[in-house]
């Protein structure tokens, strides 16, 4: 692959994307203020917590008036809005902080542990794909991918307790959850690394199987196509034939994949983080969403709607480079 | 095989060949460093993570936060003691002035000295509408708070409150630091400085909090010097992280903290709780509020066997707020589970069996509807147990769950199955629970209960310091609740926590209903000395 990038249609497709994702996220934002505001959860309630139980009406009905729960949606929504151009996220009623240092100070372990679960993911469903499509109906194949659909019907959450019970509780050879050793409280390199294993291979596996049936169907089908097996009679090597021809086309339908199960990668995050004690964004998600805490809500919204078009730009210009014959949008 | 033994052999053969080859290329020699090698070192397991460590927004108001010391604290068996002040406060005969005397050389752990100006900075921004404290209605009854020079301290109240000293348990924040930020979202807020046996040396949000011992500690250092406290929500994998040995103690339900029972390395504390679970009887329901019924079903209800089944043993029968083993419980007052008794009261009553069973008066079916709060198991079992003995006795009880958004506008006319519970002092929970004026006030007297002769003697409770009369008028409390229960008072329950069985002086104190920091037999960290 000698030839150079095409980097003006590429910029191009950004560039639309980009322009394209400003009403998307709007309406997100606008969307998510109502949805809270619907709810039936009480902001004030989550507040006090157990303290709520005991407090006088009068505490309460000042604590809404200081929290600002009762002024209209389209309000608080503006002000929102207004505050966030202008970098200004608010503070967190949940967690009882501003917002930016909330996002800050987790933001980069969740993306650490989501990163190494996809890459994971996506090179071992790969790898394996492969070499399952290679023979479709052999003993590698049917190994693996019987192992994929238990896989996929296997939930995250219990995938992590059984890894932690296996590789902890019997083999005692990983920590069983948080960033570093529980007593340790130093942020090291290589304590991360080695807390990272676990959590980020329960949370691999649990999308692993999405690319490795897709990889071994494509290829599957590009080994049966015409210029393939025209390749194979000119006596190539098996090897070229494979990664060459095949994968290349059977790749195809797995960059579209890429970008769409990220929204899966979130979710899938949000269970490991809790079974590991991880200290990511996934919990401050359920909490700020369980408590109507509207700022936190609003920006891990907006967070995640950008990942989620980052991901399709991505796989789209991915697709766009594999197949020049689909092209950059527009 | 089950299918679902296989799927679960079968993804553990490929976590494990799969997991192997990443650990040895990500962490050579990865051996997961089992806590607590170090002597002087501990690691619990809890359940709850604060929102906040300041006190100002209600951290630490319940005394015994290991960053901060009230100006008293209690001991184990919840007596006052003098902590920030030098003994207990004098009390002015009329019961409105409080004077504290304070501790000399006391400093915070960034070295500044601690002085009175400190204390009343804390009072006053808790008493400020615009702190978002929701605890601030325990302060009630005080109306200022003054300094007097460094090292005394004046508190004037609105009117005679006996427990006002148990509430000057609450951790003191420090003014130099707190008075020049936000109170409702500073940096105070998760990096707190005190006074207390232990400095918060990192907090990391969902994981844990790790606290050193304060060497500069006025009570001496703790010989524990390092402290964690890791978040695991979920008890399952507390149990689990606790016998992979990551953890050196963790709060377990009964039914887990039972798989260690036999575990020689580790010990079982069951802690006595003020912890109580409760059916609210609503007085504007036409059954619940018919004292026929209400008395017909506190005899109705098997509490001995919601004990033995539903807690495993972990807990005692409950007839009010106050614990069968507290010294404030008005002796002579446990109700018998009693069928035939619970059936004649109604008979004598007028409600006869209709034909379903169910009994009728007037027309009037004796049902009611009961809620639980959804995701609550054992507020799920005390309500289906308590539907089943009711219907015993041909009361139709319909368990509902629901969040608290939808069970509280109902509960002015619809049993909730609650649970709450203060130690400390016999007024905190009775006032809330049974003054008829605050009825519907948040959460307050949710049953709506009303009876003068009961409102009589908690004000008499709360309004006297001498001990005898005091114990008079809850004794009254607790035989009204005889005669017209507002509740079903079910169960007591102990919480159980499970340690390693490394350290000396271990106890636990008599614990509220909500798990705090500071609860478990880590409630005195600082006096731990390792075994031998």
């Amino acid at each position: 692959m000698s030839r150079r990038l095409p980097w003006g249609a590429m910029a191009r497709m950004t560039g639309r994307r980009a322009l394209f994702a400003v009403p998307v996220l709007l309406a997100v934002t606008v969307a998510v203020f109502a949805v809270a505001a619907a709810s039936p959860f009480d902001p004030v309630t989550a507040y006090a917590g157990t303290a709520g139980l005991t407090a006088s009406q009068e505490n309460l009905d000042q604590l809404r008036d200081n929290l600002g729960v009762d002024r209209p949606l389209v309000t608080r929504w503006w002000e929102w809005l207004t505050s966030a151009l202008h970098g200004e996220l608010g503070d967190s009623s949940v967690m009882r902080r501003p917002v930016a240092d909330v996002i800050a100070e987790r933001i980069g372990w969740s993306a650490l542990l989501a990163g190494a679960a996809f890459l994971l993911a996506v090179a071992l469903g790969t790898g394996l794909g492969v070499l399952a499509g290679r023979r479709r109906g052999g003993l590698l194949d049917r190994a693996v991918s019987s192992a994929a659909y238990t896989l996929e019907a296997a939930p995250a959450f219990w995938l992590g307790l059984l890894a932690i019970w296996f590789f902890a509780l019997k083999l005692g050879a990983l920590p069983a959850g948080g960033l570093t050793d529980t007593a340790d409280d130093t942020v090291t390199a290589d304590q991360v690394a080695g807390h990272l294993v676990l959590p980020a291979l329960v949370l691999g596996l649990s999308q692993l199987p999405w690319f490795l049936l897709y990889v071994r169907q494509g290829v599957g089908d590009a080994l049966e196509e015409d210029p393939v097996r025209g390749a194979r009679a000119r006596g190539l090597r098996e090897r070229t034939v494979l990664l060459g021809h095949a994968l290349r086309s059977g790749m195809l339908p797995m960059l579209t994949l890429v970008g769409s199960r990220v929204p899966e990668l979130i979710t899938g995050a949000l269970l490991v983080e809790t079974v590991f004690s991880w200290p990511g964004i996934a919990a401050a998600t359920v909490q700020a969403a369980t408590s109507v805490d509207f700022p936190l809500l609003a920006a891990l919204t907006v967070l995640a709607t950008a990942a989620v078009l980052l991901g399709n730009l991505l796989s789209d210009l991915l697709y766009g480079l594999a197949e020049p014959r689909v092209g950059f949008d527009g | 095989m089950t299918a679902r033994s296989i799927r679960g052999a079968a993804a553990a053969t490929l976590a494990g060949a799969l997991a192997l080859t990443a650990a040895a290329c990500s962490n050579p020699g990865g051996t997961a460093a089992g806590a607590g090698e170090r002597k002087d070192s501990a690691v619990v397991g809890i359940a709850y993570e604060p929102e906040t460590l300041s006190p100002l927004l209600g951290y630490g108001k319940d005394g015994n936060s290991k960053i901060f010391d009230g100006l008293l604290a209690f001991d184990a068996g919840m007596k006052l003691r003098p902590a920030l002040a030098v003994e207990l406060p004098r009390v002015s005969p009329d019961g409105l002035t409080y004077t504290y005397r304070l501790r000399k050389g006391v400093t915070f752990s960034d070295g500044h000295p601690f002085t009175a100006k400190d204390v009343v900075f804390t009072y006053q921004t808790v008493l400020d509408p615009k702190t978002n404290n929701p605890s601030r209605t325990e302060l009630d009854a005080l109306k200022s708070v003054e300094a007097v020079g460094d090292d005394t301290v004046v508190f004037r109240l609105k009117y005679p409150y006996a427990p006002f000293a148990e509430r000057t348990v609450l951790a003191i924040a420090p003014q130099h630091i707190a008075a020049k930020q936000d109170v409702n979202s500073g940096p105070f807020t998760s990096k707190p400085i005190g006074t207390g046996p232990y400095v918060l040396t990192s907090w990391s949000k969902g994981e844990k909090l790790s606290f050193e011992a304060n060497p500069r500690y006025w009570d001496g250092a703790p010989q524990v010097k390092k402290l964690t406290m890791a978040i695991i929500k979920d008890d399952d994998v507390r149990a689990t992280r606790l016998r992979a040995g990551d953890l050196d103690g963790a709060i377990l339900p009964p039914d887990l903290a039972a798989g260690f029972a036999k575990d020689t390395a580790r010990k079982t504390y069951a802690a006595k709780t003020y912890d109580y679970r409760t059916v609210t009887l609503p007085t504007h329901h036409p059954v619940t509020g018919d004292i026929a019924v209400r008395r017909a079903l506190d005899v109705a209800v098997d509490r001995q066997a919601m004990v033995d089944k539903l807690l495993e043993g972990a807990g005692k029968p409950a007839y009010g707020p106050v614990p069968t083993d507290s010294e404030w419980f008005a002796k002579g007052t446990e109700r018998r589970h009693d069928l035939d008794a619970a059936q004649q009261i109604l008979d004598e009553a007028g409600w006869k069996p209709g034909p379903d069973g169910v009994r009728v008066r007037n027309g009037v079916r004796a049902a009611f509807p009961l809620w639980y709060l959804s995701g609550d198991k054992l507020r799920q079992d005390h309500a289906l147990a308590y539907a089943s003995d009711a219907k015993k006795a041909g009361i139709e009880i319909t368990t509902q769950s629901g969040t608290w958004e939808i069970i509280e506008p109902r509960m002015k006319t619809d049993a909730v199955l609650a649970g709450g519970g203060t130690p400390g002092d016999p007024d905190f929970d009775q006032y809330l629970l049974l003054k008829s004026t605050l009825g519907g006030d948040g959460f307050n007297n949710m049953a709506w209960y009303d009876n003068k002769t009961v409102d009589k003697a908690l004000e008499d409770g709360r309004r006297t310091d001498d001990t005898v009369r005091r114990r008079a008028a809850y004794d009254i409390v607790q035989r009204e609740l005889v005669k017209n229960p507002g509740y079903t008072f079910l169960t007591h329950i102990d919480h159980l926590y499970v340690v390693n069985d490394r350290w000396e002086g271990l106890s636990t104190q008599t614990e509220p209903h909500d798990h705090g920091l500071a609860s478990g037999p880590w409630w005195n960290v600082e006096t731990w000395k390792p075994k031998r």
